[in-house]
C-alpha cells in the first residue's frame, strides 16, 4: 500500500473525471426532464446535490466526506424521504375518494356526469379546423345532411360539403384533420362539445375517438366563482367546505373528492372515535403482550438449552445443535405457512395425528389463536436466542464460577447472581432489538392467521391476533375503503412507542453494564 | 489508499447516478404528449395476456402511427398501482382489470367514461351490465368468468339434479366428502352466493336502469334467513358439507385426489384437474331449492385512465381494436375464459368446457361493483363462517343485516 500523497496519478485522475462526468451527465439529463415537467424544486435539488458531489470529489481535502457522501445520499432518498413522506401523509385525508388534486376531481366529476341522450343515434363526424378553432363536421344519420359546429356555435347546416361513403369529409372554409392530427390535438378534442341546438337541453355532441360523435347531457355544472357543483337535474348545490369534497347541505358528498391536509384529525380520530379507539386499545395491549412474551419465552428456552448443552456430561451435542438450528435456517415465511396448515382444525397434522382427530380450534378460537401465534413465534425465534446465549455463556470466564463455588455458592445461586447478570448485560441490546422486531412482526401474524379470528364487533377489519402493524396494513391496504392518512397516523404512533421503549431500555442497560466493571 | 479512494468514488458515482436515475425515470415513464408526434399509448396488461395483445398493438401502430407499449403487470397489483399512479400523471393510458373494481376506481376518479357506441350491442348482456356503473360505461369487456360445478365423471357419471342429489350421488360412490367448495376462516361468500340466490336473496335489488341500488338491501329478505337456516343444517353441527377448514388448496387437493366428486370452482382450476388426469364435466350448480342457483359473473375488461393525455387514440384502440373478434379470441386462447363479445363467445363455445361455463353463466348475475358492496364483503363471509361453525343462523344473519345497513348509511 502506497503512502497517501497529495498528487494523484494521471490514471486515477482520469478515472475520477470520467466517473464524475457520467454522474454529471445523468443528473443534468434528469434536471432537464424535471424542468420540462415543471418540477423546479426537484430539479434544483438534483443540481445542488450534483454540485456538492463534484466539489467533494474534486477537492483534495474532505477525505471523510468522500466516504460518507454516497451513504448519506442513499439515506436521504430511501430513509429520510420515506419517513418524512409517511409523516406528511399522516396529516392528510389521503385514501379512497381523496386521491388526487381538486382540479382532477372536478374534471373527473364533470366527465362522469355526462349522460348520453336516450335513444340518440351515433353521428359520423370529421374533425375540422378553421384558423385554429376546432369544429365537428357532422353527418345526420337519418337525413344524410351535413352540419358543422364548434364549442361556441351550435350545429348549422352546410350545403356544399363533400361526402365519402355517406360521411361528410370536408366543408368549404374548414380544413379536415387526419387521424394523426386528431391524436396530436387530443386535449382540444376532449374539450370539444358542440351544442346540438340553441336549447341546452338537447345536449352537445362529443367525439371520444374522432370519427363518431354522441349526444350527451351533462348532469353536473361547475361554477368556478362560487366554487360549487350543481346537479342540473335535481338542483342540489354541492359546495367545497374545506373537507376535501363537494358537500351538499344534507351532508351528501360527491365522489371523488381531493387530497387536503387535515392537521391532527387522524390522530384525534384514532383516540376519540369509538369504533377505532376500542380496537386500537386492545390491539396495543395484545401487541405488547405478544412482543414481551415472545422475547421472554424465546430467551428462556434458548438460555435453558444453551446451559444444558454446556454441561460436559451431554453427549451428541453437535447433532442436537444441528437440529436446533433448523427452525432458524428454514425460511420463516415458509415455516409459518406450514404451521398454518398443521393447525387447521379438521385437516391439520396436529389435530389429525397428534390429537387423534380431535377438533381443537388452534387458529379460530380468539384465545387459543393468541397462544398459537406465540407458540409458532417461539418455535421460530428460540434458536437465535440459543445461539446468542451459547456465545455469551462461553464468554463468561470459568474462574468466576469456580470462585463462586469456592465461596460456597450452589448451582442456582451461581446462575442467578453471577451468570445471569453478566449474560443480560451482553444480551440486553439483542433483547431490545428482538422486542422491537416482534412488536412489528407482520409476517407471522399475516401469514399464520391473517390476524384472525375476525372481531365482528367493530367496523374496522381487525382480528383477535392482529398486531398494530397488521392493523395498519388492513386499514391502509385491504378492502374497498382505504385510509392512508389514518394508517400513517397509526404508524407514527407505533414509531413513537417503539422509540420510547428503545430509549428507556437502552438507558436502563447502562445500569447493567455497571455490574461488569 | 489509492484503490480505496477510487472504490469510494465508484460507489459514490453509482449512488448519485442511481439517485438521479430514480428521480429521472419517473419522467421518462411519461406517455409522450409532445404534440408533434403521433403519440403513444401505455397499456398495463396482466402477464399471461401480453402475447395475446401483441398482434393488435402492432396492427394499430401500423395503421395510425401510434406506438402501443404493452407493460406486463402482476394482476394482483394493477388496481392499486392504477389508483395511486393515475393522479400523479404517471399511470398508463389503459389498464386491464375486473369490473368489480369500478366502484373503487370511480370513487377515486381515476377512470374515464368510455363510449362503446353501437358496438355495445355485440357484447353479452351481462358484460355490458357489468361495464356500466351508475348509467355510464367505463370498461371495454373482454371476458366473462363465473363458477360452476366440476364433476369427476369417473366417480359420478351423471350430472346431479339437485343439491341433495349431488351429495347422494357422491355418497353412492363411497365418498365421505362428495362435494367440496373453497371456504376459509373468514368464509367465502363468492362461492356460496349461488346457494343464497337459490333461496331468493340477492345482495342488492336493482333500480329502473338495471344498476344495483345500495338503498335496496335484499340480504335481509325472507330468503336470506331461509338460506342461513339451510347453511347451518349443512355446517358443522349438520351434514358437514360446508366446512370453514376447507380452503382453496384443500378443496383442490380433495378433487384431484378423487376423494371428492364435485367441486364448485371457476375456470381457473380446470387446467389443474385435467392435468391430474381427471375426466372433467362442467355442470350447472345444483340448487338446494327449485329455483336456479345463480353465481356471480366477474367481467374482465380494459379501463381508460382519467388522466390519459391520449384519450382519443386510446378510445379508438379500445373500441375498434381490442373489441374486435380476433383480439377477443386471442385473449380467450390466452386465458381460457368465455369472451365477452357474442361472436367470439360462439366460436369459443365449441370447447365443451367453455360451453359448460357459458351455460351456467347464462344465469349468472354481475357482481355488484357499488362501493356499498365493500361494506357487505366485510361482514358477509365472517357471518357465513360463523353459521357454518354452528352459531345460531337467525341471530347471526340478523346481525349481518344490521351491520351492513349501519355501514352503508
Amino acid at each position: 500500500m502506497a503512502l497517501p500523497t497529495d498528487r494523484p496519478t494521471v490514471r486515477s485522475l482520469l478515472v475520477k473525471i470520467v466517473l464524475l462526468g457520467i454522474v454529471d451527465a445523468v443528473s443534468i439529463y434528469a434536471a432537464f426532464v424535471l424542468v420540462l415537467q415543471d418540477n423546479w424544486v426537484a430539479a434544483i435539488a438534483v443540481l445542488a446535490v450534483t454540485a456538492l458531489v463534484n466539489w467533494i470529489y474534486l477537492s483534495r481535502r474532505l477525505i471523510p466526506a468522500k466516504y460518507l457522501t454516497p451513504g448519506l445520499i442513499f439515506l436521504a432518498v430511501f430513509q429520510v424521504f420515506v419517513l418524512l413522506y409517511t409523516g406528511y401523509v399522516g396529516f392528510t385525508n389521503y385514501g379512497t375518494g381523496h386521491n388526487g388534486t381538486k382540479e382532477q376531481a372536478v374534471s373527473s366529476l364533470l366527465a362522469s356526469s355526462l349522460q348520453r341522450v336516450e335513444d340518440s343515434p351515433t353521428y359520423p363526424v370529421t374533425v375540422v379546423d378553421r384558423l385554429g378553432e376546432l369544429g365537428l363536421l357532422v353527418t345526420d344519420p337519418e337525413t344524410g345532411e351535413a352540419y358543422v359546429g364548434t364549442n361556441d356555435e351550435p350545429l348549422s347546416r352546410v350545403d356544399d360539403a363533400e361526402f365519402e361513403n355517406g360521411r361528410a369529409v370536408s366543408a368549404p372554409g374548414w380544413t379536415s384533420l387526419t387521424f394523426q392530427q386528431v391524436i396530436a390535438r387530443t386535449a382540444e378534442i376532449t374539450a370539444l362539445a358542440v351544442p346540438y341546438s340553441d336549447d341546452p337541453n338537447d345536449g352537445a355532441l362529443r367525439t371520444p375517438e374522432g370519427s363518431n360523435a354522441y349526444r350527451y347531457l351533462s348532469t353536473l355544472e361547475f361554477d368556478e366563482q362560487a366554487d360549487t357543483m350543481t346537479n342540473t337535474q335535481t338542483g342540489v348545490v354541492y359546495t367545497d367546505r374545506g373537507t376535501g369534497a363537494f358537500v351538499a347541505d344534507d351532508g351528501a358528498e360527491l365522489r371523488p373528492g381531493w387530497q387536503i391536509t387535515v392537521g391532527f384529525d387522524n390522530f384525534a380520530r384514532a383516540f376519540t372515535e369509538q369504533s377505532i379507539r376500542g380496537p386500537l386499545i386492545y390491539v396495543t395491549i395484545w401487541t405488547f403482550a405478544f412482543a414481551i412474551l415472545s422475547v421472554l419465552l424465546c430467551f428462556a428456552l434458548g438460555l435453558l438449552l444453551a446451559i444444558t448443552f454446556q454441561n460436559a456430561r451431554m453427549r451428541g451435542v453437535k447433532y442436537y445443535r444441528l437440529l436446533l438450528i433448523l427452525p432458524y435456517a428454514f425460511p420463516a415465511f415458509l415455516s409459518i405457512l406450514v404451521w398454518n396448515g398443521m393447525m387447521n382444525e379438521s385437516f391439520g397434522f396436529i389435530n389429525q395425528v397428534l390429537f387423534q382427530g380431535a377438533s381443537i380450534p388452534w387458529l379460530s378460537d380468539p384465545s387459543l389463536a393468541k397462544v398459537s401465534a406465540i407458540l409458532v413465534n417461539v418455535w421460530l425465534g428460540f434458536p437465535y436466542m440459543f445461539l446468542i446465549c451459547t456465545g455469551a455463556l462461553q464468554a463468561i470466564p470459568e474462574e468466576l464460577t469456580e470462585a463462586a463455588t469456592m465461596d460456597g455458592a450452589r448451582g442456582w445461586s451461581v446462575f442467578r447472581q453471577i451468570k445471569l447478570p453478566l449474560l443480560l448485560s451482553t444480551t440486553a441490546p439483542v433483547l431490545i432489538a428482538s422486542f422491537a422486531f416482534n412488536f412489528n412482526n407482520f409476517n407471522l401474524v399475516y401469514l399464520l392467521n391473517n390476524g384472525g379470528p375476525r372481531d365482528t364487533t367493530t367496523s374496522l377489519p381487525v382480528g383477535h391476533t392482529d398486531l398494530l402493524i397488521s392493523m395498519v396494513y388492513k386499514v391502509a391496504f385491504t378492502g374497498q375503503n382505504r385510509d392512508y392518512g389514518l394508517a400513517s397516523a397509526f404508524s407514527i404512533i407505533i414509531f413513537l412507542i417503539v422509540a420510547i421503549i428503545a430509549v428507556v431500555s437502552f438507558s436502563r442497560t447502562k445500569a447493567l453494564e455497571e455490574i461488569q466493571r | 489508499m489509492k484503490v480505496t479512494k477510487k472504490g469510494a468514488l465508484g460507489i459514490g458515482a453509482i449512488a448519485v447516478a442511481s439517485a438521479f436515475v430514480l428521480s429521472g425515470c419517473q419522467a421518462s415513464g411519461d406517455n409522450g404528449d409532445d404534440g408533434d408526434t403521433a403519440g403513444s399509448l401505455t397499456v398495463w396488461v396482466d402477464a399471461e395476456r401480453v402475447d395475446a395483445l401483441k398482434g393488435a398493438a402492432e396492427a394499430y401502430t401500423e395503421k395510425t402511427g401510434v406506438e402501443v407499449e404493452l407493460v406486463s403487470k402482476d394482476n394482483a397489483t394493477i388496481k392499486d398501482d392504477f389508483i395511486q399512479q393515475v393522479p400523479t400523471g404517471e399511470g398508463p393510458d389503459i389498464a386491464m382489470g375486473a369490473h368489480d373494481w369500478l366502484g373503487e376506481l370511480t370513487t377515486n376518479g381515476v377512470v374515464a367514461p368510455l363510449e362503446l357506441g353501437d358496438s355495445a350491442s355485440g357484447y353479452l348482456d351481462v358484460a355490458i351490465q357489468a361495464a356500466t356503473y351508475e348509467g355510464t360505461t367505463y370498461m371495454l369487456p373482454y371476458a366473462v368468468e363465473n363458477i360452476a360445478v366440476l364433476r369427476n365423471t369417473a366417480l359420478a357419471p351423471e350430472a346431479a339434479a339437485s343439491f341433495d342429489d349431488m351429495i347422494a350421488k357422491g355418497q353412492a360412490a363411497g365418498l365421505a366428502q362428495p362435494f367440496v367448495v373453497e371456504q376459509g376462516a373468514e368464509g367465502n361468500p363468492y362461492h356460496l352466493y349461488p346457494f343464497q340466490t337459490a333461496f331468493g336473496a340477492p345482495v342488492f335489488g336493482t333500480d329502473a336502469s338495471g344498476s344495483y341500488d345500495p338503498a335496496d338491501l335484499q340480504l335481509g329478505a325472507q330468503g336470506g334467513y331461509e338460506f342461513a337456516g339451510w347453511l347451518a343444517s349443512q355446517g358443522k353441527t349438520g351434514t358437514g358439507v360446508f366446512n370453514t377448514d376447507i380452503d382453496g388448496a384443500i378443496a383442490k387437493q380433495a378433487f384431484l385426489d378423487g376423494t371428492a366428486a364435485f367441486w364448485l370452482t371457476g375456470p381457473w382450476n380446470v387446467g389443474a384437474a385435467i392435468d391430474a388426469g381427471i375426466d372433467v364435466a362442467i355442470d350447472p350448480i345444483p340448487s338446494p331449492t327449485g329455483s336456479p342457483a345463480q353465481p356471480f359473473a366477474g367481467v374482465k375488461g380494459f379501463f381508460l385512465s382519467a388522466e390519459s393525455k391520449n384519450k382519443v387514440a386510446a378510445t379508438d384502440f379500445l373500441v375498434n381494436y381490442l373489441g374486435s373478434e380476433d383480439v377477443q379470441l386471442s385473449l380467450y386462447e390466452a386465458g381460457n375464459i368465455l369472451p365477452a363479445l357474442n361472436a367470439a363467445a360462439e366460436t369459443a363455445s365449441s370447447d365443451p368446457i367453455i360451453a359448460g361455463f357459458a351455460t351456467v353463466g347464462a344465469d349468472a348475475v354481475a357482481m355488484p361493483a357499488i362501493p356499498a358492496m365493500g361494506s357487505v364483503w366485510q361482514y358477509w363471509g365472517v357471518a357465513q363462517a360463523a353459521i357454518i361453525n354452528g352459531e345460531d343462523p337467525t341471530a347471526t344473519w340478523d346481525k349481518l343485516v344490521a351491520d351492513v345497513q349501519a355501514a352503508i348509511s
